[in-house]
């Protein structure tokens, strides 16, 4: 009977918690989403998009072109996952902020700094595409693997040491199997994402390379054939929804009970030559992968007309000029901060609620999933279905600036939400019960034994959410509005134009986002506790 | 964490605080007759006035008007389509001859025929789809050349589509794709005007033996390959507009004295961009005033350095640039819009096949 009620208690608190984030992502996703499906569904389309041979090898392509993407930045990011939680050395976390930066800078930045430093016989290739992948989801495995790597106990090596294993050996016989869960992660994530490349593609591929995504953008934007892009959502959907679940089961086969340490125990002083080696090898493949194209864009910025280096291009952003914005580029910068913090906002509550929500051990793998799938739908999709579900007061909000942080949000809102769940499962549930054997009432439980490290966890996610909002691209380009727009609409508008101030100020404007970005990454950085956080 | 509480939510309440605000041209309705009336304006990415310009039609008229672009035309035209029952504004500006008849056809348009026509060069004048839309300006998208990299090679430029075949220019050129570029749709477009149904696929594959490159969107082809851009790329031939050579210029890092690119006059094809009064607006007669203001010589003065078009109105002055810079061709390319729009598809599909196959 008690526990009846206690059960009845607890969904209904469940239920309450998980009201606002349920509304927020009917309203704002899956109706707009199932609209526009809904719009174009049928035999037909499916019938085309199985008989044509060339989305056949789109489809193909998406895979095959994700799968090495996917290999590959495990290969080059998982020994930089190994130095930066292992070793202890100056600077550490300021390397660690640095390589999450590509991570949330917009597609067109990445795009136009990809083609200032790859040579001409790079153009068009699927080379391009794959270190364009590479280098976008280096943070993804540093952040995750790196994660758990830097709290496991140094003992288990070193007794493999003692045994006398050599360093090789412990690293695949005792650290690869205690961390695949964590690669596996890591490789889902990146998966997810280089499969949904959409930018990247656009950008640097050429014209022969395509991806469902941009198939997808294709037959809606440009063909407005939205049965065939109904298809292909749902063919999208299908192959998401699954991945999600295949290695949310495989991250739960593959957990082993294990014993976690803090992570200044875990990581070690450089000793040795060869340790020093192993770092400098690191830096390297950091500083070629991610600063040069970045730094090139920075160096653009400042060389002046005429030769020679200079603040030219700063200072005319303050005006309108003939610049085919509307507003004045800084204006730009205004509302890039203002839009990210109010989808912050959105992004941390609904994010909160949900996390706190879901977060307990015996979490519903749909929910888990719902959550992930605004990162695995086109934003053309989503987009498109605003035009015909968002028409109608109260909710004819179209035209409006406010769509901006709720697109924002949409993307965000993963990331808030896998930075506080895994920090809430982390919780010891003795701790729980010691409290409620003291006398706790739930709610004070959850006061002072969850709030206080929910509270971090969210920090950290809300600054994520910041710093992917900043960025954000996508999704914000079918809302933004010209007299409205943020830092990545400006560059993309400047870089559409021709003549050289234009480049000149969209490379400025590029350098003032990084700038931003790197700052946020920082701060936020300074709120994790320990490594928790699947980001 | 309370501090970024607070912090966020004293942004998002001065957010919330300057959402309502419809943008810089909410401007002063003093001198206005009507009753103040807002309406928004449909239009592509490419739009752009000068700064002042939409807020003198505000005070002329009392009406304000508000931009939404949605893409580029293809994608905003689509978007129309789209939204017909519930229309996401009031006038639309920047559908072109391409994507015209789609956009007729789909029934997005009331008719309207403003006076100010009387004023548009009679080649143009016409082309209205019976009344539905009015021509607003015109371009060409022309082969251009940077002449930096002919002048060094002592080779001489090309002249025309057939000499692109010719060895000297192997590995030069570099094009849109026609499926996702808007440029790269006019230039097909162009040698289909050019060589018939008949001959237009072996040209491109003669194209194609002579080592076209294709880049995806103009953007890539203007900026990352073309050697005649800042980009400095590989490629001294690409397809670009007539009013590129004068945008080279405008927008130079130093003053230049003559354009360091020049456009072939006899590679162009004509692009006319149209604006048209969106069924089910509720304030027909505020969108008819705006397309007259869109003729009116306030307007189309300004369109040539904003959007590097040219005005339909023979009144329009051109800025010396484009007097200096640019060639309009004599005898551009033109295809119908009714034959753009019953073949586009296929042909699309066809140079997908023997370009990219």
């Amino acid at each position: 009977m008690d526990i009846d009620r206690a059960r009845l208690i607890a969904t209904a608190r469940r239920a309450a918690l998980l009201a606002v984030p349920v509304v927020f992502l009917t309203i704002f996703f899956a109706w707009p989403v199932a609209a526009i499906i809904h719009r174009g569904i049928g035999a037909e389309g499916f019938r085309t998009v199985v008989n044509d041979h060339r989305l056949r090898e789109v489809a193909w392509f998406t895979v095959w072109q994700a799968t090495v993407s996917t290999l590959l930045t495990l290969v080059v990011a998982l020994p930089g996952a190994y130095v930066l939680s292992r070793y202890r050395f100056a600077g550490r976390s300021v390397v660690r902020a640095l390589v999450t930066v590509p991570f949330v800078l917009p597609t067109v930045v990445v795009g136009a700094a990809f083609t200032r430093v790859l040579p001409h016989r790079f153009d068009h290739t699927v080379w391009a595409i794959l270190i364009a992948h590479v280098f976008f989801n280096y943070a993804v495995v540093v952040r995750v693997v790196g994660g758990l790597w830097a709290n496991l106990d140094p003992r288990l090596d070193e007794g493999a040491a003692v045994l006398g294993a050599p360093r090789w050996r412990s690293l695949l016989e005792v650290d690869l199997p205690l961390l695949a869960p964590a690669i596996a992660a890591a490789g889902a994530i990146v998966f997810l994402f280089t499969f949904t490349s959409f930018g990247v593609i656009l950008l640097l591929g050429g014209p022969r390379h395509s991806t469902l995504e941009v198939e997808i953008y294709r037959q809606t934007a440009q063909l407005l054939d939205l049965q065939v892009a109904a298809a292909l959502a749902l063919v999208q959907l299908v192959a998401v929804v699954t991945l999600l679940l295949v290695t949310t089961r495989l991250q739960g086969r593959l957990a082993v009970q294990r014993r976690l340490r803090r992570r200044e125990e875990a990581a070690a002083r450089v000793r040795t030559t060869g340790q020093r080696l192993l770092l400098l090898a690191n830096f390297t493949v950091m500083a070629i992968l991610l600063g040069v194209p970045l730094l090139s864009l920075v160096e653009r910025s400042f060389s002046v007309p005429g030769g020679g280096y200079g603040l030219a291009w700063y200072r005319s952003l303050a005006s309108t000029g003939s610049s085919g914005l509307f507003v004045p580029p800084t204006e730009a910068i205004r509302n890039s901060l203002v839009f990210a913090a109010t989808a912050t906002l959105i992004a941390t509550v609904i994010g909160g609620l949900a996390s706190i929500a879901i977060g307990g051990r015996h979490t519903r793998l749909w929910l888990d999933v719902g959550l992930m799938l605004p990162l695995g739908v086109s934003a053309v999709t989503i987009g498109f279905g605003f035009l015909i579900t968002l028409n109608r007061p109260p909710l004819d909000l179209r035209a409006k600036a406010v769509l901006i942080p709720i697109a924002q949000a949409l993307v965000a809102l993963p990331f808030v939400v896998r930075s506080v769940v895994p920090v809430l499962r982390s919780i010891d549930d003795r701790l729980r019960e010691a409290a409620a054997v003291l006398g706790a009432s739930p709610s004070r439980t959850w006061r002072e034994i969850d709030l206080p490290l929910v509270s971090r966890a969210l920090a950290v996610g809300a600054g994520f959410a910041f710093a992917i909002s900043l960025g954000e691209f996508g999704a914000t380009v079918f809302v933004a509005r010209p007299d409205t727009p943020t830092l990545p609409i400006a560059i993309f508008r400047l870089l559409g134009r021709p003549g050289a101030a234009n480049y000149g100020q969209a490379m400025a404007m590029a350098t003032i986002l990084m700038v931003l970005t790197v700052a946020c990454v920082l701060v936020f950085e300074r709120a994790r506790i320990g490594d928790l956080g699947d980001f | 964490m309370k501090r970024i509480v607070i912090a966020l939510v004293v942004v998002a309440l001065f957010t919330a605080a300057c959402g309502d605000d419809n943008g810089s041209s909410a401007a002063t309705t003093s001198a206005s007759t009507h009753a103040p009336v807002t309406i928004t304006l449909l239009t592509h990415d490419s739009f752009a006035v000068s700064d002042g310009l939409l807020a003198s039609f505000t005070e002329q008229t009392g009406i304000t008007v508000k931009v939404l672009q949605a893409g580029d035309a293809g994608e905003m035209v689509n978007k129309a389509i789209l939204t017909k029952d519930k229309p996401l504004g009031d006038v639309l500006f920047g559908v072109d001859n391409t994507f015209l008849t789609r956009a007729v056809d789909a029934g997005i348009f009331e008719p309207y025929t403003s006076p100010a026509l009387s004023e548009v060069d009679t080649q143009f004048a016409d082309d209205t789809a019976n009344g539905a839309v009015t021509p607003i300006d015109f371009g060409d998208v022309c082969l251009n050349y940077d002449k930096a990299y002919f002048g060094k090679h002592e080779l001489p430029p090309p002249t025309s589509l057939e000499s692109l075949t010719k060895p000297e220019y192997k590995d030069l050129l570099v094009v849109e794709n026609p499926a996702t570029s808007s440029p790269g749709l006019a230039f097909m477009l162009g040698t289909i005007a050019e060589f018939g149904e008949e001959g237009w696929l072996d040209y491109w594959t003669q194209l194609k033996a002579n080592g076209v490159l294709v880049s995806s969107g103009w953007e890539d082809a203007y900026y990352t390959q073309f050697s005649g851009s800042s980009g400095k790329g590989p490629k001294p031939i690409v397809v670009s507009y007539a009013s590129s050579p004068p945008a080279e210029v405008v927008f130079a890092e130093t003053p230049l004295s003559e354009a360091t690119t020049a456009a072939v006059p006899t590679t162009c094809f004509r692009q006319i961009e149209f604006a048209g009064v969106l069924a089910g607006t509720k304030h027909p007669e505020a969108a008819q005033a705006f397309i007259d203001f869109m003729l009116s010589t306030t307007f189309q003065d300004d369109m040539p350095l904003n959007m590097f078009v040219y005005p339909v109105n023979t009144k329009a002055v051109l800025p010396d640039e484009f007097v200096k810079y640019s060639v309009v061709p004599d005898k551009p390319l033109l295809l119908s819009p009714d034959e753009i729009a019953a073949n586009r598809d296929k042909w699309i599909d066809q140079w997908t096949s023997t370009v990219l196959g």
